[in-house]
């Protein structure tokens, strides 16, 4: 007894109006094919403008010894060589290009003195690689993709929630059901590829960089719809949040403050990251503060200084000197760059850093340090794609960006992600345009799977003395950070896991008061199936894998394990319904051709 | 733990009126921490928009104590003593409580001629930072569109807004005019279609401006003048000499002025 919903029909579906939906769309749409676009907010508020640093491209403007084979071998040493290889190499090779084309597109990157684009440094990568607009890089990119896609003409369905994909009877993908925030109706999309560009997970855990929109609806959906998961347990922590006021606990302080000169302090004044160089990282990391210090300036008359080792690494090293009481008064350490740098370089190269502090801390951070500590800030794992056209397993179902796996490996590096978005969007929409092209794709969907998702989400509404839907979102925030946050062990894993059941449970007994015309306690409703998944999720993995690799950190195996290194744990639903259980295989990670091998062995 | 009063506007396009909400205040609040205190205890219901609760995506703007401000970046301790009024934006029709239809914006959007850059050569385009920096004020813009919620012209003329382009696409266009890489002519375009002529310089859209653009003093009158000037050339950067010059260090082709 379906109602009549609205309906509309595409060759190419994209869910996300992120950098990586943006691009695919782009992409899709130059090409010929009917494009729509659906997103949970207003065009050009998804999280990629949150991104603050840059985006990495081994363009050699201020280096000119880069190249992709640098940038290929950073970026599986950074993932701790969990990386699915193929994508690295497509990443490195095709990254600078996809920054010119933004340049040609309006983009306005910051110049070198020569009128090329600048590039900064960041941790973990050997040159200066980041293409940036001061610490604002993310607006600047899905501004110039935003008016490129409107440039194009491309349909945007703004403030939608996607509810669940839909198949034809064959399995294929066949479109998706959602609802429109704006009225609370219903809406069908029927697609013959859809490509999930969904972006991040971080709103289960409390204190995180992450807004309200990731809540790993595409991981969740594309694990329902038949689709693997691979590396959930691998999320990454960022070393820089803010921590005070609390209102902003959680809240990204950018890593080009390290890059532009910021380094790290203790209570007792002490430049403590020295102390946590991991043998892997020995060679290539300054052992003097005075090392450190030469590096900024000329990179051959010094090596890297411990501040800009990846992410994982700084993360637990904040997290050993709070735990050790050397911690600032809010419970994190000190981020000093004003005894580094002038005011004047400062205000020009991170004004958004100075604005954020100034404003919402009352901190100067020309004249202070900044208290920061570990903030919850990206998901490596995600959606199983194959690397050249980013299709999963499932016939016409595509991901690309931070929903899609493998790229990063254990831990991303940072500046790797904005590229991530540009590189595989592209390469999504040129999947898609070719699985059309091969004649397989859906031409009608399953008007059952509709009428399901739509009496799952209207029950809440319907239902009396149930519980309010943001009591079950904190408690689980509160929970995910205190058993499955930076660092775990089999214990709190096993009481997470038991937890998150009585959450499902929770879940099912929700009420909703009020409207469906913009209901943010409704919205919410139906983004808890998504969470509770993906937390699941995370926990399952990080319950298996007995190492510490990247951003998954065991106290209780707290070293890598060469057999762990050699597997991505690969998730599938048993079932397909939202609370159905999750099946694990174990996925040999791709091995290496020995030519790409050769780059990784190389010591220097 | 001091106590505030927050008198939120509820309702939608048939009517509304102003809810009460007695809650503690927290250190370090801001407006957007208290109204999503409201919706997770008394009112889930209650609608507002917001993202990056950082002041870098422009979602949350509404009327604070009849301003326009973002939510996310207006201290409650900043605040006078005494209840906090918040509304939403005047300009544009409403949703429901807080959020509004802001989609004359992006019919807007879509009336821009883009940018017409020429082929790029091998190794990308040279563009110096002092060239680049004008059209870099602009692009700071977070699309938060509290400019056009100020902007008289439409403000008090719901009839102008099928022929003003407003504040947000005034400075659009003179990033895309003073883009050291563009070659399309918007002139004619900027006159006929966007209704430059209608801004009368009050600057209401400079003040309420969360990053600060100077919209009125770099943006609108240069393009006032421009579009007049039938002399302006815009690829007048072309004449500049390029000159190379070995970089020493990431920090010196950061800090040293562009030649």
């Amino acid at each position: 007894m379906s109602e009549p919903y609205e309906h509309h029909e595409y060759d190419v579906l994209i869910i996300g109006a992120g950098g990586a939906g943006l691009r695919a769309a782009i992409e899709a749409k130059q090409r010929g094919l009917s494009v729509g676009i659906v997103t949970k907010s207003l065009l050009g508020k998804a999280h990629t403008v949150m991104a603050e640093g840059g985006m990495a491209a081994a363009m050699g403007n201020v280096y000119p010894e880069d190249n992709w084979m640098v940038h290929f071998r950073d970026t599986m040493r950074g993932g701790k060589y969990l990386n699915n290889y193929r994508m690295a190499e497509l990443h490195a090779k095709e990254a600078p290009d996809r920054v010119w084309e933004l340049e040609q597109w309006g983009a306005l990157f910051d110049r070198t003195t020569d009128g090329k684009i600048l590039q900064r440094d960041f941790g973990g990568h050997r040159y200066a690689r980041l293409a940036h607009v001061g610490d604002r890089t993310g607006l600047e990119l899905i501004r110039t993709l935003q008016q490129k896609v409107v440039s194009l003409g491309t349909d945007v369905f703004m403030e939608c929630k996607v509810l669940q994909l839909v198949h034809d009877a064959q399995g294929r993908i066949a479109g998706c059901v959602g609802y429109w925030r704006a009225t609370g109706e219903f809406v069908t999309f029927q697609a013959k590829t859809v490509i999930l560009a969904t972006g991040g997970i971080g709103k289960s855990w409390k204190i995180t960089s992450n807004s309200w929109e990731s809540t790993g609806d595409g991981h969740a959906m594309a694990l329902w719809a038949g689709a693997n998961l691979i590396d959930m347990e691998c999320v990454q922590f960022h070393p820089t949040g803010m921590v005070w006021p609390l209102s902003v606990r959680g809240l990204l302080v950018t890593e080009s403050v390290r890059g532009d000169g910021g380094v790290l302090r203790n209570s007792l004044g002490e430049r403590f990251m020295f102390n946590y160089v991991p043998e892997m990282f020995r060679a290539e990391t300054a052992d003097s503060e005075e090392e450190g210090d030469r590096w900024y300036d000329d990179h051959s008359a010094g090596r890297r200084p411990p501040e800009l080792l990846p992410r994982d690494e700084v993360a637990r090293a904040i997290n050993s000197e709070v735990k050790a009481g050397r911690g600032s008064p809010h419970g994190g350490v000190f981020l000093d760059i004003a005894s580094r740098r002038t005011p004047e370089f400062i205000r020009r190269r991170l004004p958004s850093m100075y604005h954020q502090f100034m404003e919402l801390a009352g901190v100067d951070i020309t004249r202070e340090a900044m208290e920061i500590g570990p903030t919850c800030h990206y998901m490596m794992g995600g959606v199983q794609v194959d690397a050249d056209s980013q299709e999963t397993v499932v016939p016409g179902l595509f991901a690309a960006g931070e929903v899609g796996g493998g790229m990063h490996g254990a831990n991303r590096l940072g500046g790797n992600s904005l590229s991530d978005l540009v590189v595989f969007g592209r390469r999504a929409g040129i999947g898609a345009a070719e699985y059309i092209t091969s004649g397989q794709a859906a031409t009608a969907f399953d008007q059952g799977e509709v009428d399901a998702a739509v009496e799952a989400a209207l029950a809440p509404l319907s239902r009396e003395g149930g519980e309010n839907p943001y009591d079950i979102q904190h408690d689980l925030q509160e929970m995910m950070q205190a058993n499955v946050g930076i660092i775990r062990n089999a214990e709190e894993l096993a009481e997470a896991a038991i937890k998150l059941d009585e959450f499902t449970e929770r879940v099912k007994n929700i009420s909703v008061k009020g409207p469906r015309v913009y209901n943010p306690g409704w919205n919410l409703a139906t983004d808890l199936p998504a969470m509770i998944t993906v937390s699941k999720s995370v926990t399952l993995g990080a319950t298996l894998r007995k190492e510490s690799r990247g951003g998954h950190t065991r106290e209780d195996f707290p070293n890598p394990s060469p057999e762990f290194g050699k597997i991505n744990f690969a998730q599938s639903s048993d079932g397909g319904a939202w609370d159905s259980p999750i099946n694990v295989v174990e996925s040999p990670i791709l091995i290496l051709p020995d030519d790409l091998k050769a780059l990784l062995e190389e010591t220097k | 733990m001091a106590q505030v009063t927050m008198r939120v506007w509820r309702g939608d396009a048939s009517g509304g009126d102003f809810a009460t909400y007695n809650l503690e205040q927290n250190e370090g609040e801001v407006v957007l921490d208290v109204i999503h205190r409201i919706q997770a205890t008394e009112a889930p219901d209650l609608a507002c928009r917001w993202n990056c609760k950082a002041g870098k995506c422009g979602s949350c703007s509404a009327e604070i104590n009849g301003k326009p401000r973002l939510m996310c970046m207006t201290r409650m301790d900043e605040l006078p003593a005494g209840p906090v009024t918040v509304t939403p934006m005047k300009t544009f029709p409403i949703i429901r409580d807080l959020v509004t239809d802001v989609s004359f914006n992006y019919v807007q959007a879509a009336k821009v001629p883009a940018l017409m850059p020429p082929p790029m050569p091998e190794g990308g385009y040279r563009m110096f930072q002092e060239d680049v920096a004008r059209g870099q004020e602009f692009r700071k813009c977070i699309e938060c569109f509290m400019c056009q919620d100020v902007c008289h012209v439409i403000r008090d003329h719901e009839d102008n807004k099928t022929h003003y382009a407003g504040p947000r696409f005034f400075i659009r266009y003179a990033e895309l005019e003073m883009h050291p890489l563009d070659q399309n002519d918007r002139r004619d375009f900027i006159r006929e279609e966007a209704g430059l002529g209608y801004c009368n310089i009050t600057k209401c859209c400079t003040e309420v401006c969360p990053e600060h653009i100077k919209i009125t003093d770099n943006a609108i009158i240069p393009l006032k003048e421009r579009v007049v000037d039938a002399h302006y050339d815009p690829v007048a950067w072309l004449g500049r000499k390029i000159r190379r010059k070995p970089k020493t260090s990431a920090l010196d082709a950061a800090v040293q002025p562009a030649p």
